[in-house]
């Protein structure tokens, strides 16, 4: 039987969901034994078209991006995206505060604009069907491996999606918001195994909120702890501006105080 | 060779998306470019109106390679801003902790991305079945850096736990040992990978230039904090750099970089051995030498052979911090900073060469100014001068297309360019 060919692809992003790739120490002979890739620029010459497995990682930035990534659904059976800059826009969708033209402005005040830089930046589902996410800001290596050996033995993979308090529990860590720590642990989707909280750090939303997360119930618990309305707004934009939630907040957040940029 | 052209889309076994564009006619080189065509990012606008806490979060995310580097470069550059000062125990371990990136880096450049041009192969992935012992003694090593931030800081892309103010989390004496014994273990390693290396001949190419690192007061090969210094001996405070280094437009060209008044500029591994070599410990100098790494080298393709040096120096200094490290009894206790107003800026060498993080904030702590200056960044000018003096020796060489393409791609290699990070914030096109 031939190996299964799988190309990984980039767009604006910090490589770092395929650089995960290269982090399998232990298993990379292993897995190269097991699938053939066929395009991954960062790591080898190759690149071929002919894959039947995609691992697209970044958000879609400019209109170049868009094109690409269309040939490059044309091409695979199957497309998958890694990490939140993929999958929510992760970071990335921050820029869309502004106006493309604005940002351009404000890193670069001498230069004429470049049209080919997008008005908004999109997940990569807003421009191509795709058929798995893996979320996180990076992914998990774990995750990573466990889709990938799904998809080679034609199985659906299942991630979790229940909250990160969920993970933080069983790693028996001390609960952030109980040391007056503000946290989005709640209202975040696990499968990180609650890295942050167990290194002492919030967790700050990065594989994405929970559909109907419970905001404002977060918001008012934050708020007794000492973390103001309008604060909390801005720091879920740090990874869940395109959420349909956080978007509301932050509109009323821009009425109400037009000289915050968020 | 009187005519020829190099169009080399999407350079392949560098981080990010590149080009390199050569015309030659009548034996003269008409066109020479490196584009650097990855997507924009902004993050210097992103950053404006972001609490200056957030900073180490979101700027780890400019780059997956050296994240933590950038996570130094911002954290200590808050705290300046925020007028603090931390604790030598947390000075220790953000040492140990950018010796553990710095390894991961340099071993990931020099065994996966650079090295199979000297194999005549297009990826390590061959390797593995011709070379198993070179490519299991690689992946052991990259292991080891990537192994000591994940152990010590939570992950090593984006690490966890390096905050403005401290670390959110002190290892365990169980954590730092494994950690030493990893370290240990590495010596051996490091030993035949300079046998190796030492048997690679790189390709002739003598093009000097300014090279600029970090050298501190102390005795140490520095890598975070210090002044920063020219090999044309200008030497300024990391608040300073502005007086050292400008960013400017350039003719025929949109691009901004960067420069000093003398021109041209290179950073990285090389640049740092050529400023600080008098301060390798034994073992990393005898590294040097018997790879025929010297002082006085101009070839940049010895970026590679500074790479493996740097990759000992730091086994030698992470054994020294872990040593230390392990007789704290009282871990510093962290606690979130007092936010103010201020302006801080900090200067730290990351794989690829010196990083600058500038921020200003005002009195809530929210930030109104960001600034950073990428090593790619830096070199790209410095690039482009070698391409043209190298191309210029092979089209009197006579040498074809194919081989001048070929080197072309290697040169550009040797500066191991991180394109993500050099277009942090724009479209760069160099010409």
């Amino acid at each position: 039987m031939s190996k299964p060919k799988i190309g990984v692809f980039s767009f604006a992003s910090c490589e770092g969901c395929q650089l995960q790739l290269l982090n399998y120490e232990d298993d990379l002979l292993d897995l190269l034994g097991r699938i053939d890739i066929v395009n991954f620029r960062e790591a080898i010459d190759e690149k071929s078209n002919e894959y039947t497995i995609a691992l697209v990682e970044g958000s879609i930035a400019t209109e170049s991006d868009a094109e690409e990534v269309r040939e490059i659904r044309e091409n695979a059976d199957f497309l998958v995206t890694i990490g939140a800059c993929a999958v929510t826009t992760g970071l990335n969708g921050m820029r869309n505060a502004t106006t493309a033209q604005d940002a351009w402005k404000r890193v670069y005040p001498d230069r004429e604009f470049d049209e080919n830089v997008a008005s908004q930046v999109r997940r990569v589902s807003e421009v191509v069907q795709v058929d798995f996410e893996i979320p996180g800001c990076p992914i998990d290596r774990r995750e990573l491996l466990y889709v990938i050996t799904c998809l080679l033995h034609g199985q659906v993979p299942r991630l979790p999606t229940s909250p990160v308090c969920d993970e933080c529990r069983r790693a028996g860590n001390p609960c952030l918001l109980d040391r007056g720590i503000w946290c989005f642990g709640s209202i975040t989707r696990s499968g990180c195994g609650a890295i942050c909280p167990t290194y002492g750090e919030s967790c700050c939303g990065c594989r994405g909120l929970l559909p109907g997360a419970p905001i404002e119930e977060l918001i008012e618990i934050l708020g007794k702890k000492g973390m103001p309305r309008d604060e909390v707004i801005v720091r879920l934009n740090q990874f869940a501006s395109r959420d349909e939630q956080v978007k509301a907040l932050t509109e009323e957040l821009r009425r109400r105080r037009q000289e915050v940029a968020v | 060779m009187k005519k020829l052209e190099v169009d080399v889309h999407h350079l392949t076994r560098v981080e990010g998306h590149g080009n390199i564009k050569v015309r030659v006619s009548d034996g003269k080189i008409e066109d020479l470019r490196l584009e650097i065509v990855e997507s924009p990012r902004f993050f210097e606008s992103m950053l404006v109106g972001r609490y200056i806490d957030e900073v180490p979060h979101i700027t780890a995310r400019i780059c997956g390679i050296c994240a933590l580097g950038h996570t130094t470069a911002a954290v200590r550059a808050a705290e300046n801003a925020l007028g603090w000062t931390p604790p030598e125990e947390v000075m220790m371990l953000r040492r140990l902790l950018l010796d553990g990136e710095t390894i991961q880096s340099h071993i990931l450049h020099v065994y996966f991305l650079a090295a199979p041009d000297f194999f005549n192969v297009g990826s390590v992935i061959p390797l593995a079945t011709s070379h198993p012992e070179v490519v299991k003694r690689a992946l052991r090593l990259k292991k080891l850096g990537n192994h000591t931030c994940e152990i010590l800081a939570g992950r090593k892309i984006h690490p966890v736990s390096m905050a403005v103010g401290g670390f959110t989390h002190w290892p365990t004496k169980s954590q730092f040992l494994q950690v030493k014994e990893m370290l240990l273990q590495s010596r051996e390693d490091l030993d035949e990978t300079v046998k190796l290396f030492a048997t690679l001949e790189p390709p002739a190419l003598e093009s000097p230039t300014e090279y600029i690192a970090l050298r501190s007061d102390s005795d140490r090969y520095e890598f975070v904090e210090g002044r920063v210094v020219s090999s044309s001996g200008d030497s300024v405070s990391e608040e300073e750099y502005l007086d050292l280094i400008t960013e400017k437009t350039v003719a025929h060209s949109s691009a901004r970089h960067a420069s000093t008044e003398r021109g041209c500029y290179a950073v990285g591994a090389l640049a740092r051995y050529k400023i600080n070599h008098d301060r390798l410990s034994p073992w990393a100098a005898k590294g040097a030498k018997a790879m025929g790494l010297t002082p006085d080298a101009v070839n940049p393709f010895h970026n590679n052979t500074a790479q493996i040096v740097e990759s000992m120096q730091c086994v030698e200094e992470g054994l020294e911090m872990v040593e230390k490290l392990l007789d704290v009894d009282q871990p510093p206790v962290y606690a979130p900073l007092e936010k103010k107003a201020g302006v801080g800026t900090a200067a730290v060498e990351v794989p690829r060469g010196i990083l600058f993080h500038h921020y200003e904030t005002d009195d809530r702590g929210v930030i109104t100014k960001a600034n950073c200056i990428i090593p790619t960044g830096q070199n790209q000018a410095n690039i482009e001068m070698d391409l043209h003096r190298f191309v210029g020796n092979m089209v009197k060489g006579g040498k074809s297309e194919d081989e001048v393409r070929h080197a072309c791609e290697m040169l550009v290699r040797a500066y191991d360019p991180c394109i993500s990070c050099s277009a942090h914030f724009l479209e760069v096109e160099l010409v």
